[in-house]
């Protein structure tokens, strides 16, 4: 008897025990599809992470109070401690740093409206104080008008760049060039407009203001306010060489003693993808974990079922070797049975996990992923389950004796 | 030299603590084209001979040769193939043996015509040929024009005929049948017969079970079994004719 057959005989007996069948696949379907979607949702994850990390612009880098992403609460109260990024050490960065790098200061706090007539803009809205610099760090480009000057900086004068969000809700049919708005009562004039840049991970980027961080500090520092210092590198060549002096400078101005580490982050596209990789390892082993459980139990149903199955059908194969059949091809009629059972399962499972993992894709407006290679292991790791759990119910049917199995009622 | 040859063949059914002498010594020589009836008491071990005969049992004890094969030997040992292994004696249902069963005994829930190739199947003969050969079995037992149809979808006698197709599909030595008329009613169990006699005339060997004397009659000879032994064994007037 050919594979053909058996294959055959087998899709047979499971179309006719359809709900059974299909509930036997339930737990493959929730194993596989456990792991596939988790899979496929960091696929989409990791691709936009990878092509969108330029929040930060390959070639710069950051230093902040606190970590990019923290993993983990229990380290908060080391971060607190430190002394805040201030001004001052800015200035002193800057002062005792001279290589090819645009060192540049901001911050930013957002739960202020911005008026305009009888328009103002929600809290959302991010309110960011910058140094010159920043128009070489940010990734962000003018539209019109102009950036923030010296001048500006050194008068702390209300003026205002407004990003294209900020436009639509308060002067769309207006050039905002010259037009003045009020933060926190006090008027801005508006010296620019920027570019439109879209949004990353379904957020806007554009939903932001930009003044003189001077004029920032001024109306919104309080004993909290730590600065983010944006580093970025002329040459990429000399990224990592750049990144050891500034810390080495900035461990001066702030007097870190040589035993200590440095009291502040320094925060880059790589780091920020390592611990993005962190976090999603963490993910992907939990997934890994819930959908071994959820096979193991899937495994041991179909064993059961096929226990179920070989009693039941005793009498048929009884009938089977009265007419010549071998012990081997009873045992492969129903190991191949389980084996499409489970292969049923991981097909539905893949199919649902792929489709559910790029409905993240969809919510973030990226391009859809299939994550072959786990389908692959899918696959794999179902036969192995779908041969190891059923091989025990048709050797059990294979050793049955032809005379007994016809005499089974 | 006989179709099949059993000499002295014992089998005990060891039940709990006790053994059930089920067969107690039966010489039975068996002629090509024979047609034979096997009688006798409930319990007398009827059912037991034809198994072994269809090499589904084995012997405890004795000798059976079917075609020139030894099927069991005592005197030759485990692997001087005096006992066959249980792929062996699959392989010599499947060439050899037609069985059919009173029950019938067919797959449910598939075609007549895929219940007839199944054997063939386990001949490892390809799908073509195969069903060819299952149409012209079911041709000659009359059912060429419900082959498509599930066993549920047929009469007792339609089943029965078949469950013959099924056991002549594979062109084989000799066909046992257990009461194949024990389940149906006397007008269809006459069309049985009379397809039996027919397959008798087309040169099958044929070795039918029966409580009934009037069927019994069909065959050309009579074996009476009494206790596991036979008592006696005639020849019936269509026999001597
Ligand atoms: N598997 C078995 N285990 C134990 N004893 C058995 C087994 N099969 C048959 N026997 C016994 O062997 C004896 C012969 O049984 P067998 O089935 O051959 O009788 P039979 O002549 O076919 O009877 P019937 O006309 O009722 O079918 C009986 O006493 C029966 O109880
Ligand atoms: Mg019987």
């Amino acid at each position: 008897m050919n594979l053909h057959e058996v294959f055959i005989s087998s899709i047979n007996s499971i179309r006719q025990n359809k709900l059974r069948s299909f509930l036997t696949l339930l737990g493959v379907i929730i194993g596989v599809f456990s792991i596939i979607s988790v899979m496929t949702a960091i696929n989409v994850l990791q691709k936009s992470v990878e092509s969108n990390l330029n929040i930060l612009g390959t070639n710069t880098f950051y230093i902040q109070k606190y970590p990019a992403i923290q993993v983990g609460g229990s380290a908060h109260w080391k971060y607190r401690n430190r002394k805040n990024l201030t001004y001052d050490d800015y200035l002193k960065l800057k002062e005792r740093y001279s290589g090819p790098a645009m060192i540049s200061a901001e911050n930013w706090h957002n739960g202020d409206p911005i008026k305009f007539k009888d328009k103002q803009t929600k809290n959302s809205v991010i309110i960011q104080g910058v140094t010159p610099e920043w128009e070489f760090s940010s990734g962000y480009f003018l539209e019109s008008g102009r950036m923030i000057s010296r001048t500006d900086m050194e008068q702390m004068r209300n003026v205002i760049i407004l990003g294209q969000d900020v436009i639509d809700v308060l002067m769309p049919q207006y050039n905002p060039l010259g037009q003045t708005v009020t933060l926190r009562g006090v008027k801005f004039q508006v010296i620019g407009t920027l570019e439109r840049k879209g949004s990353i991970f379904g957020q806007s980027e554009d939903n932001l203001v930009i003044l003189p961080l001077t004029t920032h500090l001024k109306m919104f520092a309080n004993r909290w306010t730590s600065l983010g210092y944006s580093i970025s590198v002329i040459d990429m060549e000399h990224f990592e060489d750049v990144k050891e002096e500034i810390i080495f400078h900035l461990r001066l101005v702030r007097e870190v003693p040589l035993t200590e580490e440095n009291d502040f982050e320094v925060v880059s596209n790589t780091s920020l993808i390592d611990t993005f990789n962190q976090i999603t390892g963490a993910i992907k082993v939990a997934a890994l974990l819930i959908s071994s459980i959820a096979l193991l139990a899937a495994g041991i149903g179909i064993m059961n079922i096929m226990l179920v199955s070989v009693t039941e059908r005793t009498r048929e194969i009884g009938i089977r070797k009265s007419i010549g059949a071998r012990k081997r091809d009873i045992r492969n009629q129903f190991l191949l049975e389980a084996l499409v059972l489970t292969e049923i399962g991981a097909l539905i499972g893949i199919i649902l996990g792929v489709l559910a993992g790029n409905l993240v894709a969809l919510s973030m407006k990226v391009s859809g992923v299939f994550p072959i290679q786990w389908a692959i292991i899918g696959v794999v790791v179902c036969s192995v389950i779908g041969v190891i759990f059923g091989t025990y119910p048709a050797v059990k049917a294979a050793r049955l004796d032809p005379i007994e199995a016809l005499r089974y009622e | 030299m006989a179709l099949l040859a059993l000499t002295n063949v014992t089998k005990v059914y060891q039940v709990g603590a006790v053994a059930v002498h089920a067969l107690r010594g039966i010489d039975l020589m068996v002629e090509k084209n024979e047609y034979v009836s096997i009688m006798g008491p409930s319990g007398s071990g009827k059912s037991t001979l034809m198994n072994v005969i269809g090499c589904l049992d084995t012997p405890t004890s004795g000798t059976y040769i079917l075609d020139g094969k030894t099927v069991h030997d005592d005197n030759i040992g485990q692997n001087g193939n005096g006992k066959l292994s249980e792929d062996e004696l699959a392989f010599i249902r499947n060439q050899k043996i037609g069985f059919v069963f009173q029950t019938f005994n067919l797959l449910p829930r598939i075609t007549a015509l895929h219940n007839v190739e199944l054997p063939l199947i386990y001949a490892g003969i390809h799908k073509k040929e195969r069903i060819e050969m299952a149409k012209e079995a079911l041709r000659k037992v009359n059912l060429e024009d419900r082959m498509h149809h599930q066993p549920n979808e047929l009469s007792g006698g339609q089943r029965q005929r078949v469950a013959i197709a099924r056991a002549l599909v594979n062109n084989p030595s000799i066909l046992l049948a257990d009461e194949p008329t024990g389940n149906l009613d006397s007008v269809t169990s006459r069309e049985i017969m009379k397809l039996m006699d027919k397959l008798h005339d087309e040169g099958n060997t044929i070795i039918l079970v029966t409580h009934e004397t009037e069927i019994a009659q069909h065959a050309h000879r009579i074996v009476h079994l009494l206790d596991g032994k036979i008592d006696r064994d005639e020849t019936t007037p269509k026999g001597n004719s």
